[in-house]
């Protein structure tokens, strides 16, 4: 009997949303009287950023400040058509249609501007900063502000803009069964070091060292806070989580905290991340989805590891004491 | 069934209201008080949101009956900033990216200021061992040990 080591790789390959009949996502843009824009979604922030998201996205779009845009999302009753943040599919599709809907309400303001600086709007650029510029002459200028002011009160424009994201329904090949589930992939590569105790079955994540490619990082930080979040939950995935571990009988189902368990702040692996950018052709500013697909690749690697350090291949999660247990008295009586 | 009056103050103004027996102080601050800062997660002690401070403990507010704290002094979350300005916690914990959906957060704060009270250097270990009545489906838990070493170094620098 003794603890013994083992090393698993995987690596995963992850769609970005899902495809089943045509994924669409809307959104509506328009200026408020003092040239702030607000973004209009029944998409949800579940917690994962995708307000700060949206606002940076509009923001690059029109060529404002990010904090001159609000976000109001998720009110299904009332906003624009989005199928939910699900598969990874938020920054992507509600990405895309803000940069259409923006992209409009952006041509407005210059169309406004244009007119209060009797120039032609093609020779109009913004600063970012909240000012629209006349190319190679920016001493010719006007605040955003007083665009939206002119646009409401004087010239009776609306400066909005409508998006409309439509990934149209795969229809898979009679012959092959073959169909396109999603229109760009993330991808990561996990390798994990384990110890298992061959007496008690307990499994010791030491070090789990992952590689994600995860599009442009639109928000780098945030990308990291998810990679990291994510990197664990893999990790409770493989060992600890289970609402039916003697599935499909319900019996012994943990019914709460203390049953249904988790790995806590003591029982961290030391956690490597690194993020590769590889910018996706029809994301928005070439961004992807790295949301589910971050707590993935730990899975395989652990029950990888475990093959590596006692030689039991264990394919039902969570990877328990009992199932390796299990698992090795049937070897040794084989 | 008759309401027991209950005083106490809640981040250090004085709080006065009448409660029916058994109400929780989670649901009191909540409820009848609106301090919505301490969350109720599992309404049973197992998770940790619901944390406050009754005089310098850590005490979870959901298993906490109202009627028990005549004369105490609660801290919550929400009475952490002064005047606009964070308390170094609060600093801390967006410095470093220690949120996510933000639901543990004031309980994961509340955790951590007792500590910091008692221990203003802690080790990991110490740290750990704070955090470790409070659960986080989000973070993984290593940006919020950070942002508690994060804010006792700010607190350290600051003293000396």
């Amino acid at each position: 009997m003794a603890i013994r080591r083992g090393r698993g790789v995987a690596a995963i390959n992850y769609p970005t949303g899902m495809n089943l009949g045509g994924d669409p996502t809307q959104a509506l843009v328009h200026s408020t009287p003092t040239g702030n824009f607000m973004v209009t979604l029944s998409s949800v922030d579940l917690g994962q950023g995708m307000k700060q998201i949206m606002a940076q996205i509009c923001a690059e779009t029109i060529g404002v400040p990010t904090d001159h845009v609000v976000v109001d999302t998720a009110d299904t009753d009332t906003g624009p058509h989005c199928m939910g943040t699900f598969a990874s599919r938020g920054t992507h599709r509600a990405g895309n249609a803000v940069i259409q809907a923006a992209k409009e309400a952006r041509q407005v303001m210059l169309e406004v501007a244009a007119e209060e600086l009797e120039v032609n709007a093609s020779d109009l650029e913004t600063d970012g900063q909240g000012n629209i510029l006349v190319k190679g002459a920016p001493q010719k200028s006007i605040s955003i502000f007083d665009v939206a002011l002119s646009a409401h009160f004087k010239r009776g424009r609306s400066i909005s803009g409508r998006g409309m994201f439509l990934i149209p329904r795969s229809y898979p090949e009679k012959e092959t069964g073959a169909m396109k589930p999603s229109t760009c992939y993330a991808h990561a590569c996990t390798v994990a070091e384990v110890e298992v105790d061959d007496e008690t079955g307990e499994v010791t994540v030491l070090t789990v060292k992952n590689v994600f490619e995860i599009g442009r990082a639109l928000n780098p930080k945030m990308v990291e806070q998810q990679l990291v979040g994510g990197s664990w939950m893999g990790i409770s995935h493989a060992l600890y989580e289970t609402t039916e571990p003697y599935y499909p009988n319900r019996d012994h189902g943990g019914t709460d905290f203390n049953q249904y368990l988790m790995p806590g702040p003591g029982d961290l692996a030391e956690t490597e991340i690194i993020v590769l950018e590889r910018p996706s052709a029809d994301g928005p500013y070439g961004a992807k989805g790295p949301g589910e697909m971050c707590a993935n690749p730990q899975i395989p690697a652990v029950a990888n590891a475990v093959f590596d350090a006692v030689g039991v291949r264990i394919d039902t999660l969570p990877i328990t004491p009992e199932r390796i247990l299990r698992a090795l008295k049937a070897q040794a009586a084989n | 069934m008759a309401k027991v009056p209950v005083q106490f103050t809640l981040n250090g103004s004085e709080k006065a209201e009448f409660v029916e027996s058994g109400t929780t102080l989670l649901n009191t601050l909540r409820d009848k008080i609106g301090d919505t800062s301490p969350k109720g997660g599992c309404q049973q002690g197992t998770c940790g949101a619901c944390s406050v401070i009754v005089d310098g403990e850590l005490r979870l507010s959901c298993l906490t009956l109202a009627e028990t704290c005549n004369g105490v002094a609660i801290t919550t979350t929400s009475g952490l900033a002064e005047g606009g300005v964070l308390h170094p916690l609060q600093r801390a914990f967006l410095d470093t990216f220690a949120t996510q959906c933000g639901f543990c957060t004031p309980g994961m704060i509340m955790a951590a200021k007792v500590l910091l009270d008692h221990t203003p250097n802690p080790s990991r270990e110490d740290v750990v061992e704070a955090l470790s009545g409070n659960i986080c489906r989000c973070t993984g838990y290593e940006p919020i040990i950070q942002a508690v070493l994060t804010a006792a170094r700010a607190n350290s620098q600051n003293a000396a």
